[in-house]
């Protein structure tokens, strides 16, 4: 490689991490070399146990117990980290670099208020008391946080998760450091803070000149922030190169499947399949001889198995670099066929609803204070479709799906119905048909199944219940479960923390399923789940909803997830359904100003992010009769939101908003505020 | 440096080792008992608080009882005792704080006020206070101390099953109507048997800590039995005379409490990996 | 991406929830008092309940019936239970604390000076063994898995499992009779001054010091690890702070405030060891009353005797519960 012109604000040279663990040591990194250069702000990606959080920490030699820096050096503005002494580090800790974590509120000491763990910093800098303070004030200021003088005296606990990201992220910038390392500094954060931060964190690195490594599961995310991006794979490198170019033209096998994987505009379940990555990540610490990919590309040949890819530039490209032995073939990997032969069956909305709701109101009390979670919500799901449940946490989203179940009941006045008939509020009341026929997929696929139960348990005692067989007709009932969620039969000895994630969720599925249900509640099904295992399972949702005409509540912040699986939206904010229509309606416009901030919030693949509606504030709470976006809505009008219950105006025969502002206003609202801030970027 | 941490050689199970050694020891002294050794009862009237000699290897207690003898039959008594308390607490306890974890609402508020009540005075004085008003035995013994024990332990039992209970798969069991008392038993219980295996390893070693102390008052086992706390009691004031009869027992009990320790701590360790 | 084209929007969070002080008190005492009634109850019904008839109980069973009789009438004992229960809680309320059989003296008496006592002892031992356990556990998290942590903690275990009446026998027969450093009774000779009266407690004191030392050693070697292994402090040692600063700062307060909000509870746990020591060292406090009237059958004393230790524990654990609350923002702010 040749010498670079300036020193790289980040240089990893053929960099080996092994973790220690049960008397083996297991390599986590494997051989990996980058650089990020001064200014510049680079992506790693990858799923989960690639090794792109353990790269981090090994920059700054904040390995956890066990973990080595086993061979290669590790270079920040020229310095080589592994050779510092104890002061050394500190020094470097303190000027050089610096990382901002997952959890905000737990980085920061609980003990200690948010103006001490500032001016530490700064003291570390030589600043005196009311110079630290001073600066503690500028910083907080520089992150955006509009009370700079009332967040210096509040606790940890006392911040919400955006605020207490910013709270971090001032730190780690308070040292003016060369390089800034973030490892999901948005995962777990709402989308409109998430889009929130990362425009903080764009805007202060072209303000600062820092470097920044972004760390991400999440591709858009990293194309919305970063220039150059790194693909990870078993501690691996797999491809490298500026963000446009690999998302665009990926030249690694692996990529490709990454970025397939995803549900993208465009794709439903009613005409395509999603892609999937054959097999499985490899395990940790089994160096493959080869290409670390090669059993689940269809690409490989013998010298991928035997012949370890070095990571290569690629002619032409600018810094593009891959770890392939064929990156010209690549570009022919074409999917198998993933257009749906069958027509997939409609959802009939002329006659009855399968199940509603009407008037759930549901009021929790927190320290004898009454909490809203739901204010007055209205729904119903027709046969054979799929309602999209949409919203922030704290939306309710989660406690109306418990009151649909009868695992929680509501308010006085609250009316619940299955096919016409009335459906009584708690699931022990209801009668048999009524119990099979509403049940759920959780999100957590670990905590939803006993983990001292087998899987033969799990589902036999689920038909049981649900169905009375026993004996031989049981069996034959989980074995044909088992095979509907493509699980192998070998797979019902096993306990829960035998499987994989996905294999979990798989069994989860095949419980609800048990008992022929007619509604299936999905709250978030694949959100603790890689993406190449929520393609498969988005399929498998599909596939039994084609074959069994069953409906589903999918409960999802992610935008993308619902655009694939659902056919029509409801958009919740703060215990009120804010607006309700079909998928691509909603996504189209007019929308609900919410819906909008929403939409606008996700970032996208092509890097592309408007700075159209924002949501403002967010300080006030809502009042008890307006519309509980008024406070933070751009288009609130005056005297009128904030104060009377918003009524609902009629977009499409399908699509109601419930908004005070008239419908040619909406209209405008979507199209108009989109146009004019696109002429101020530059 | 801070990222290269001493290679950590799993501790090698050597407590577990030794404690099961020592506690196997003492299983085959109360197993075997008076066939290992001459007989604890006979008084030597001419020999009382003997020295240690040929005839009596670790000298002779007050009425010229063979000290050596006592101390091996006198395992018996604390290992038949100590364990059926513990069973006694570890059953009644489980069930409690099953019942309390699940139940929440006022069954969980009264459960839980009577567990701090009974934790809020010491062991030793309520054990008193009940053994007093139903007269010391073997038998007393063994229920009040299962007793006072239930209450720790049905507190150990009531935040495991409350972690649990919040978890989906108990919601799922909900789902499909399961009856209540087969939740607690086929789903939850399963789930906290570790807590409270761990819990009752721990009390087991408490229970020979408290019986030896109440025999040691005179409210544990009864005389003539050759007792390790009640030797004491019955020799202590002629320490000054001969330290044998008192130091001997004292350091079975010691030995005897150690072991139970090490076994213990060693396969909560073990249960942990 | 240049220069940020325009302005981000500034963000606030809503302000927090005012404080509630008066509520925040009031929860806690409203648990104490019902704490304390179910504590009667529970004393009253082990006392005087369990028995069947204390007549009985006091005569033994050779006692012809009619003495018994009388004696029951003369105690109260022949009246129905919940009458009895209500007239000793009453009695408790208004400060009467009954008379003791079997030393003619009001219990409150023989109470408050036996309680004297066993505060000075307990008080010792505490104020000898909360820095050292404190000390000991950081020290062995702070150099955790090597020999200065297995011998602190593996050490300090086996000790606590160790009933204090063998522990104070080997100290009375190795430091007193032995070495004769200590005097084997821990009352003073009346009128010595405080030095002397300290000079007669500290053998006392010590196997008080070695029940305690494990287990609070270990509970302060947790929570130092926990908070070592937490976020804030991976984000405190990334700042660059001192290794001293980290620690002192960022790790020792969340370390120790599960441990100090469990100190008040060891230190009811104390009195309970009290009874062995005592007794062990012929030292006229709470311990040895209520063994003596334990021993004496005398009930009315045994009941008080309970009672107060239970109050004492009670009282002990709210402090330690409140001052581990100043301590903690997350529920001084609440």
């Amino acid at each position: 490689m040749t010498p670079p012109t300036a020193t790289p604000a980040l240089e990893l040279q053929d960099l080996h991490v092994t973790y220690r663990s049960r008397g083996r040591n297991l390599t986590v990194i494997d051989g990996l070399s980058l650089q990020i250069a001064r200014g510049e702000s680079y992506g790693l990606v990858g799923e989960s146990g690639c090794g792109k959080s353990t790269a981090a920490l090994a920059v700054l030699r904040s390995l956890a117990r066990g973990g080595r820096i086993a061979s290669g050096r590790i270079l920040v503005d020229g310095v080589d980290v592994g050779a510092l002494d104890e002061d050394g580090l500190r020094h470097f800790r303190s000027h050089t670099a610096s990382m901002v974590f997952q959890d905000p509120v737990a980085a920061l000491n609980p003990t200690l208020d948010v103006g001490a763990q500032l001016d530490e910093v700064f003291a570390l800098r030589g600043a005196d008391r009311a110079t630290a303070r001073k600066a503690t004030l500028d910083a907080l200021d520089r992150v955006r946080i509009a009370d700079p003088r009332g967040v210096v005296e509040r606790y940890p606990h006392q911040l919400s998760g955006g605020m207490a990201q910013r709270v971090v992220i001032a730190a780690a910038l308070a040292t003016e450091p060369v390089l800034l390392l973030l490892d999901e500094p948005t995962t777990g954060l709402d989308a409109t803070v998430e889009a929130e931060v990362l425009e903080l964190v764009s805007d202060l690195q072209a303000e600062t000149g820092t470097s920044v490594m972004l760390i991400s599961h999440n591709l858009a995310v990293v194309a919305a922030t970063c220039t150059r991006v790194g693909v990870l794979y078993a501690g691996r490198m797999a491809e490298e190169g500026l963000v446009e170019e690999v998302f665009a033209a990926p030249r690694h096998p692996y990529t490709v499947g990454l970025l397939r994987c995803l549900p993208g505009a465009g794709t439903h379940k009613s005409t395509t399949r999603l892609a999937t990555i054959p097999g499985v990540l490899p395990e940790l610490g089994s160096a493959a001889a080869g290409c670390a990919f090669a059993d689940r590309c269809s690409l490989a040949e013998d010298v991928c198995r035997t012949e370890r890819p070095p990571l290569v530039p690629l002619p032409g490209g600018d810094s593009r670099r891959t770890a392939c032995h064929f990156p010209d073939r690549v570009a022919t990997l074409t999917a198998a066929s993933l257009a749906r032969t069958d027509p997939f069956p409609e959802p009939d909305r002329t006659g009855e609803p399968l199940v509603s709701a009407a008037g759930v109101r549901k009021t929790f009390f927190q320290r004898r204070r009454p909490v809203r979670a739901l204010r007055e919500v209205d729904l119903a799901i027709w046969p054979g479709e799929t309602l999209g449940l949409v919203g922030e946490s704290g939306s309710g989203k989660s406690t109306l799906a418990r009151i649909l179940l009868g695992l929680l009941g509501a308010d006085d006045g609250a009316r619940l119905t299955l096919r016409g008939a009335d459906l009584a509020p708690d699931v022990d009341d209801r009668t048999a048909q009524a119990v099979r026929d509403v049940q759920i997929v959780f999100q957590n696929p670990a905590g939803a199944l006993n983990p001292r139960h087998t899987v033969a348990r799990i589902l036999g005692r689920a038909v049981k219940r649900l169905t009375g067989l026993t004996g031989e007709k049981q069996r034959d009932r989980v074995t044909d479960l088992i095979d509907s969620v493509r699980l192998r039969p070998e797979q019902l000895a096993a306990r829960p923390a035998q499987l994989s994630g996905g294999m979990k969720q798989r069994v989860a599925i095949a419980r609800a399923f048990a008992g022929n249900p007619a509604l299936v509640v999905c709250d978030e099904p694949t959100s603790a789940l890689d993406v190449s295992v929520q393609a498969a399972i988005l399929n498998l949702l599909s596939d039994l909803q084609e074959r069994d005409g069953v409906s589903y509540l999918l409960i999802s912040h992610d935008l993308g997830v619902v655009r694939y699986l659902a056919d029509r939206i409801a958009v919740l904010y703060l215990g009120e359904v804010l607006e309700v229509g079909p998928v691509e309606e909603v996504f189209a416009g007019p929308r609900s100003p919410y819906t909008s901030t929403l939409l606008d919030a996700v970032p996208s693949l092509d890097g592309e992010r408007s700075r159209g509606t924002r949501a403002v504030g967010g300080g006030e709470t809502p009042s008890a009769d307006g519309c509980p976006f008024a406070p933070r809505c751009p288009h609130a009008l005056p005297g009128v939101c904030a104060e009377k219950p918003p009524p609902l105006v009629q977009a499409g025969p399908e699509h109601v908003i419930r908004c005070h502002l008239p419908l040619d206003d909406l209209l405008r609202a979507s199209g108009l505020l989109v146009g004019t801030r696109r002429e101020v970027e530059p | 440096m801070t990222d290269v941490v001493a290679v950590r050689v799993g501790p090698r199970p050597v407590g577990l080792v030794v404690g099961a050694v020592i506690l196997a020891i003492w299983v085959v002294c109360a197993i075997g008992g008076e066939h290992l050794v001459p007989d604890p009862y006979a008084a030597d009237s001419f020999a009382t608080l003997a020295p240690p000699s040929a005839g009596h290897w670790l000298g002779t207690d007050r009425l010229g009882r063979d000290v050596f003898a006592r101390v091996v039959v006198g395992a018996r008594s604390i290992l038949l005792v100590a364990p059926a308390a513990t069973l006694i607490g570890t059953v009644i306890g489980t069930a409690l704080g099953l019942v309390a974890g699940y139940a929440a609402g006022i069954v969980d508020d009264i459960i839980s006020r009577l567990i701090a009540v009974v934790l809020s005075v010491p062991v030793v004085i309520v054990a008193l206070l009940a053994l007093v008003a139903l007269g010391p035995s073997n038998f007393t013994v063994i229920g009040v101390i299962g007793f006072i024990f239930s209450a720790p332990i049905a507190r150990t039992v009531r935040a495991a099953v409350r972690v649990e209970r919040d978890k989906d798969y108990v919601e799922a069991a909900r789902l499909r109507r399961e009856p209540g008392i087969l939740i607690l038993v086929s789903e939850i219980l399963p789930n906290v048997l570790g807590p409270v295996l761990t819990e009752a390893t721990v009390r087991l070693g408490y229970a020979v800590f408290f019986i030896a102390t109440l025999s040691f008052l005179g409210f544990g086992i009864q005389p003539p039995s050759p007792d390790w706390g009640l030797a004491i009691y019955e020799n202590y004031t002629l320490i000054r005379a001969s330290a044998w009869p008192v130091i001997v027992p004292a350091v079975a009990i010691a030995s005897l409490v150690v072991s139970v320790h090490l076994v213990a701590e060693g396969l909560v360790r073990r249960a942990e990996r | 991406m240049t220069a940020a084209a325009e302005e981000l929007p500034r963000v606030a969070d809503p302000p927090p929830p005012p404080r509630r002080l008066l509520r925040r008190l009031l929860r806690p005492l409203v648990l104490f008092v019902t704490n304390l009634v179910l504590l009667s109850a529970l004393v009253f019904f082990g006392a005087e309940v369990l028995p069947g008839n204390i007549g009985r109980l006091l005569l033994g069973r050779t006692a012809d019936q009619r003495s018994v009789d009388v004696l029951n009438h003369e105690l109260g004992a022949d009246r129905p239970i919940v009458v009895r229960y209500l007239s000793f809680l009453n009695g408790l309320l208004h400060g009467d604390l009954g008379t003791s059989l079997a030393l003619r003296q009001p219990n409150s008496q023989l109470l408050s000076a036996a309680l004297l006592n066993s505060v000075k002892l307990a008080a010792l031992a505490f104020v000898i063994v909360v820095p050292l356990a404190l000390l000991g556990g950081v020290l062995a998290a702070l150099r955790r898995d090597t020999w200065v942590d297995r011998t602190i903690i593996g050490v300090g275990v086996a000790l606590t499992v160790l009933p204090e009446f063998v522990t104070g026998l080997i100290l009375i027969l190795v430091l007193s009779l032995g070495l004769k450093l200590f005097p084997v009774t821990a009352a003073a000779p009346p009128g010595s001054g405080f030095g002397t009266q300290l000079y007669y407690l500290v053998l006392p004191a010590l196997p008080l010091v070695i029940v305690l030392f494990g287990y609070l050693a270990k509970l302060a070697r947790t929570g130092t690890i926990t908070a070592l292994d937490s976020d804030y402090h991976r984000t405190a040692v990334l700042k660059g702070l001192p290794a001293r600063v980290v620690v002192t700062r960022h790790v020792l307060r969340n370390a120790l405030l599960p441990t100090i909000s469990v100190l008040g509870t060891q230190a009811g746990y104390l009195i309970g060891g009290l009874v062995v020591v005592e007794i062990l060292f012929n030292y006229r406090g709470i311990g040895s009353l209520i063994f003596m009237a334990a021993q004496n059958k005398d009930i009315p004393l045994l009941e008080v005797g309970v009672l107060t230790v239970g109050v004492a524990y009670m009282l002990l654990s709210s402090l330690s519960d409140l001052v581990a609350g100043l301590l903690d923002p997350r529920v001084r702010t609440r």
